[in-house]
């Protein structure tokens, strides 16, 4: 990952609290298993327009307990496939927040920075630093920085690049 | 300082601990083995796309890989159709032994128990929510995606956190008709859908001591419902009746320590508890059925991975028996497992069903999330013993869910609205 694609902006997408996996993407496409698929039906439950309307590079910034229910992975591969950028969140269901960053989808908590956005606002991303910027506003907010442990997974391009490098080290020790 | 239940068997499954390790503490990241790894026929075919890229030519252990084809079969139409033949192939190639398809599959939570395959002290991560169903064999069990799922197929092992354990103590006399179901949704409603999050829950209390499997397994398969990682109970006589006759291999009984830390401890006197039902759009909203009680509705569902147990089934037909679904219910009727329903049919629960005007349909997850076999138009309620009410689950965005235990949805289907148990039967 270079500098450049560490920093992240786009228009946000406002959603509350508790926003589960079954309206990120209905059950009822889950007899798919694509990302271009399934992003045609992102958010249908809840903002039938999302699919249509969202931009590359946009972000969604949810309330409390985003990506609550279901573990289906297919909830943050559509959000993906949609375009968007990253989701800021006040906080993550655990599955939701495990299977974004074993595929690679940037996803922040920060309370102050989700409770203030709303639908329309510009923010700017910075991972590396792990600060956001409302330039509707006007204010930048600092976020936790991810454990070494999961930050080696994201720098790796996810979990199975992650793993692919732990495999081959293994085959090449017991070769050796 | 002492460890839970939840920690001690993260502890035994930590990979590469060294000797005269302090043991764990909640937050620790640790690398741990796992005993059983769970996919569908929803989630595996991303599991498998992502265990091809790994380059791994087997799966770590085909006796510890499980796969069921349950959310979409017997086959809704093409896709499903292709997706579960993917797993199929997969299975055969690499000859797991159980791979369970049309004919010997159940709904996975209500299977895997069943046939032996979880036992108390094991580890267990499935592509699944409710995977955390197992938690009531006093094993540690959680949900995950695919991608995690593939690696853990793959090599074996997984990462995690440890959690931090709430404990919660049940005391006081059950009233008539509550059950598992009625007591996790009370408890949900008590601290919210996040309110476990990314915790383990431990319930201990003289109740829980009386309680029967299937009601450990319908609360432990809720944990999910308030946000939890695992939802853990200690084995005792109860569990170990369950396990003999099914386990074919050895296994560990871990208990909390006395001085375990627990993060928070909540008591709940359940003698004030009655039948509970879970309003839209969330399991946080459950009240009194008695507040529920002008709600009409146009369907019953009695099954799922929370509550499609024999146990069940008994309650829901002991309340049908001799009377009749109202004319503007459908009343669908799921036995969990192919076991279940062969029970249910000797015992004669499958002729009160059909006598009483509901259908009975082969073990499917189905409805329960908007898959078929009873999904709802705009407009339509359903009451559900299934786990989740979120918008849309059971069909069409405008659709609603009120979820409660079979006594309660049996009772509805007859009365036509929501009712409990004893408008029918007093």
């Amino acid at each position: 990952m270079s500098h450049d694609n560490k920093i992240l902006q786009g228009k946000v997408w406002k959603y509350g609290n508790n926003i589960d996996t079954d309206v990120i993407i209905p059950a009822r496409y889950l007899n798919m298993s694509t990302a271009e698929e399934l992003a045609q039906h992102c958010m249908e439950d809840i903002d039938p327009a999302f699919a249509r309307a969202v931009s590359q590079g946009d972000i969604i910034v949810g309330g409390r307990n985003f990506g609550c229910g279901s573990s289906r992975e297919h909830a943050p591969m559509a959000i993906k496939g949609a375009g968007v950028s990253c989701v800021i969140a006040e906080s993550f269901a655990r599955i939701f927040y495990r299977n974004a960053i074993n595929i690679g989808l940037p996803i922040l908590v920060s309370p102050e920075a989700a409770r203030d956005a709303t639908t329309g606002d510009r923010l700017i991303v910075d991972l590396e630093t792990g600060s956001i910027t409302n330039t509707h506003l006007g204010k930048t907010y600092r976020t936790s920085p991810f454990p070494p442990f999961i930050m080696q997974i994201i720098e790796a391009g996810g979990l199975i690049p992650y793993t692919q490098a732990q495999v081959h080290r293994r085959a090449a020790k017991e070769s050796a | 300082m002492g460890h839970t239940l939840a920690e001690k068997i993260i502890a035994k499954h930590v990979v590469d601990a060294r000797p005269g390790d302090a043991g764990l503490s909640p937050g620790d990241l640790v690398q741990v083995a796992v005993d059983v790894v769970l996919s569908n026929d929803i989630t595996a075919p991303i599991a498998l796309r992502e265990f091809e890229k790994l380059g791994v030519e087997r799966v770590f252990d085909p006796t510890k890989v499980v796969m069921v084809a349950d959310h979409f079969a017997p086959n809704k139409d093409i896709k499903s159709a292709e997706q579960c033949a993917m797993m199929r192939r997969f299975a055969r190639e690499q000859g797991l032994p159980y791979h369970y398809d049309v004919g010997r599959m159940g709904i996975e939570h209500v299977l895997l128990p069943e046939q032996g395959l979880v036992l108390p002290g094991d580890l267990v991560v499935g592509a699944d929510s409710h995977t955390c169903t197992y938690g009531a064999l006093g094993a540690f069990a959680t949900g995950m995606g695919s991608t995690d799922i593939a690696v853990a197929m793959a090599t074996g092992q997984i990462w995690m956190r440890v959690p931090e354990t709430m404990r919660f103590v049940y005391t006081g006399e059950l009233q008539p008709w509550v059950g598992g179901k009625d007591l996790i949704l009370y408890t949900i409603g008590r601290i919210g859908v996040s309110g476990a999050l990314y915790r383990s829950m431990e319930f201990t209390g003289p109740v829980i001591d009386g309680l029967s499997m299937a009601g450990r397994f319908t609360m432990a398969n809720m944990a999910i419902e308030a946000g939890a990682k695992a939802g853990l109970f200690a084995v005792d006589a109860t569990t170990r009746a369950y396990v003999a006759g099914r386990a074919n291999r050895e296994y560990t009984m871990y208990a909390s320590d006395p001085d375990a830390d627990y993060a928070e401890v909540i008591e709940i006197d359940v003698s004030d508890v009655p039948p509970q039902v879970a309003l839209p759009h969330l399991p946080e909203n459950a009240r009194p059925v008695a507040e529920a009680r002008s709600v009409t509705i146009d369907q019953a569902v009695i099954g799922s991975c929370t509550n499609g147990r024999m146990e069940d089934l008994r309650i829901a037909a002991s309340i049908l028996r001799g009377r009749h679904v109202h004319r503007d219910v459908r009343c669908i009727v799921i036995p969990g497992t192919q076991q279940v329903y062969l029970d249910a049919l000797r015992e004669g629960l499958i002729e009160t069903f059909i006598e009483a005007g509901a259908v009975v349909s082969t073990p499917t997850c189905g409805p329960c999330l908007g898959g078929y076999m009873g999904i709802l138009a705009a407009g339509e309620r359903a009451v559900s013993t299934t786990n989740r009410n979120f918008r849309g689950r059971m069909g069409h965005a405008d659709s609603e869910v009120y979820l409660s235990g079979p006594a309660v949805a049996a009772a509805s289907a007859i009365v036509g609205h929501i009712a409990g148990p004893e408008d029918v039967t007093a």
